[in-house]
């Protein structure tokens, strides 16, 4: 059993998601960073879809009544056990009856507090991600609070200690230059609109959250390609409302939109995304369909690697 | 069907879209809802999930598992499929909606608006038989035709913070129930007691699905009451 003492700023159960609910309007939810999710579960041994909590900007407070094997992954928000500073991307044992203290994030918007066996919540369609606007999944459908207790899943004793390879966390590190291919309503933008969106600099605002980041920088024209009717939007659809300031659409999305999409975030730099805060600077970079499928693979190839990104 | 022109475009390095017609209408709907049928009974290898909309289907895919050519050939069999499969009569849901007052803040404002009495809006938008063209935007969130255009109303300047869960608004040509208490920019006519997604509901965790039809009737605030406490 784990407590929350305190519980950071928004603090969710998340794993790889629920895809298949589109016909009922739900989007998949899950990690908002699943690289960082799934690299947590490869050090504690657990199945790729074990619940883990996620942290926004900051962490908390959070004590384990029996000895615990955890992993901290994603960005580093300072934490510390018994005056004991833990380093990202290894195990750690935490003793019965320790508290966890989290910090602010110094880096990315999100880490994870991956533990062995995996938070034991109810599963809805199949996962235990919390979607947070309706509600929906994980603990409660809710962000934790103060006095939540948390279950954990019983495992097998004796997982020696590990961390991830230096260069598989490099390699996997978030980018600041996002990748993109060209979005399904390419009439309704000329040619210069879309140079002019992956020639500058934008600026992820205030309003940026598991449903979407909006990006204030030059403001993109649509020339009206005819009429647009409401279609499904993908994740990391950049859509572009009349007022012309882009948004990312994220892991808790609307499932359909009404407004025209530039480009689309290629899916291996969607975990990117997760690790964007708000005053952020980033860039986009056209790139074909060809070199995305290329690089999801040459992702995922790295990812089912397994023990191999382990050393001691 | 023959003489449809269907394009396929790919909407990221992980989604296609399909593209069925160009127009809100009830045949191109029919066509969409076949397509997801079948796409639901019979999926292709890599296909993670759907977004169906008035006039399209988003598939969502594995891009490891499937590149993009193999996909639109394996969906253009499925297309072929879809248009010998026999669609069930659709099922008619009656939604109670109380309107006006704290129900429906807006049913006065979209009455001016109109130039007409509240009392004509209540009638107008209870009378059709109204159907699900598809669900999306949010859990259980269902699009709704057939609004006559005597009540078509825009949407309000500045979107409200909260929406309360069942509230029944206007947006241009379109209305719709919202299912979670979100923010929104449509305007409120009413309410209905009734829960519109429900996650612990054994069969129709959404009352509304892509197909249904829909007819909204007018009750007062006790019967709304009289639901709502039935309800829980």
């Amino acid at each position: 059993m784990m407590r929350v003492h305190a519980p950071g700023l928004l603090t969710t159960v998340q794993d790889l998601g629920r895809p298949g609910g589109g016909p009922l309007g739900i989007s998949p939810a899950g990690a908002a960073d699943p690289v960082a999710l799934r690299l947590g579960n490869i050090l504690l041994g657990n199945p790729p879809h074990a619940a883990a909590l996620e942290m926004t900007l900051s962490g908390g407070a959070f004590e384990f009544e029996e000895p615990t094997l955890i992993a901290l992954t994603g960005s580093d928000f300072g934490a510390a056990c018994e005056g004991r500073r833990l380093e990202l991307w290894r195990t750690h044992e935490i003793p019965a009856g320790g508290i966890l203290q989290i910090g602010g994030t110094a880096s990315g918007a999100r880490c994870y507090l991956c533990v062995r066996g995996g938070f034991a919540v109810e599963r809805w369609l199949g996962s235990a991600s919390t979607h947070v606007l309706s509600g929906l999944g994980g603990f409660h459908g809710r962000p934790l609070r103060k006095g939540d207790a948390l279950a954990i899943y019983p495992s097998r004793a004796g997982r020696p200690r590990k961390r991830i390879r230096p260069e598989v966390v490099a390699a996997v590190s978030p980018r600041r230059t996002l990748r993109v291919t060209r979005g399904p309503h390419s009439n309704w933008f000329e040619y210069a609109t879309v140079r002019t969106f992956t020639s500058h600099r934008y600026t992820v605002t205030e309003d940026a959250n598991r449903m979407g980041l909006r990006l204030a920088g030059p403001a993109l024209a649509t020339r009206g390609g005819g009429q647009m009717i409401t279609e499904g939007v993908s994740l990391g659809a950049i859509q572009v409302p009349p007022a012309g300031q882009p948004i990312i659409l994220f892991v808790d999305q609307q499932t359909t939109g009404g407004y025209p999409i530039v480009a689309n975030i290629i899916a291996a730099d969607l975990p990117s995304i997760g690790q964007l805060r708000p005053r952020d600077e980033i860039r986009f970079e056209m790139t074909s369909f060809e070199q995305a499928r290329r690089l999801i693979i040459e992702q995922e190839m790295l990812l089912g690697s397994g023990e191999d990104l382990l050393c001691e | 069907m023959p003489g449809h022109r269907v394009t396929f475009r790919a909407a990221s390095d992980r989604s296609l879209l399909i593209r069925l017609g160009e127009s809100i209408d009830l045949d191109t709907h029919r066509r969409v809802l076949r397509l997801l049928r079948t796409l639901e009974a019979h999926p292709v290898e890599g296909m993670i999930d759907l977004h169906p909309a008035y006039a399209s289907i988003l598939v969502v895919f594995d891009p490891v598992r499937q590149d993009p050519g193999g996909l639109q050939a394996a969906l253009r069999i499925r297309l072929a499929e879809s248009e010998a499969v026999e669609l069930a009569p659709p099922r008619l849901i009656e939604i109670p909606v109380c309107y006006g007052g704290e129900y429906g803040p807006d049913l006065d404002a979209v009455a001016r608006f109109h130039r007409i009495q509240a009392e004509r809006v209540i009638e107008l938008h209870s009378r059709p038989v109204y159907t699900v063209y598809f669900l999306g935007f949010a859990p259980g969130f269902a699009y709704l035709g057939g609004l006559p255009e005597e009540i078509a109303t825009p949407r309000l300047d500045v979107p409200r913070a909260r929406v309360p869960a069942g509230s029944v608004g206007i947006a241009g040509s379109q209305t719709g129930v919202y299912p979670f208490a979100t923010p929104g920019g449509w305007r409120l006519i009413g309410r209905t007691p009734l829960r519109m997604f429900d996650p612990n509901r054994a069969s129709r965790m959404s009352l509304l699905e892509t197909g249904d039809q829909v007819r909204f009737l007018s009750i007062g605030p006790e019967e709304f009451a009289a639901i709502e406490r039935q309800a829980q």
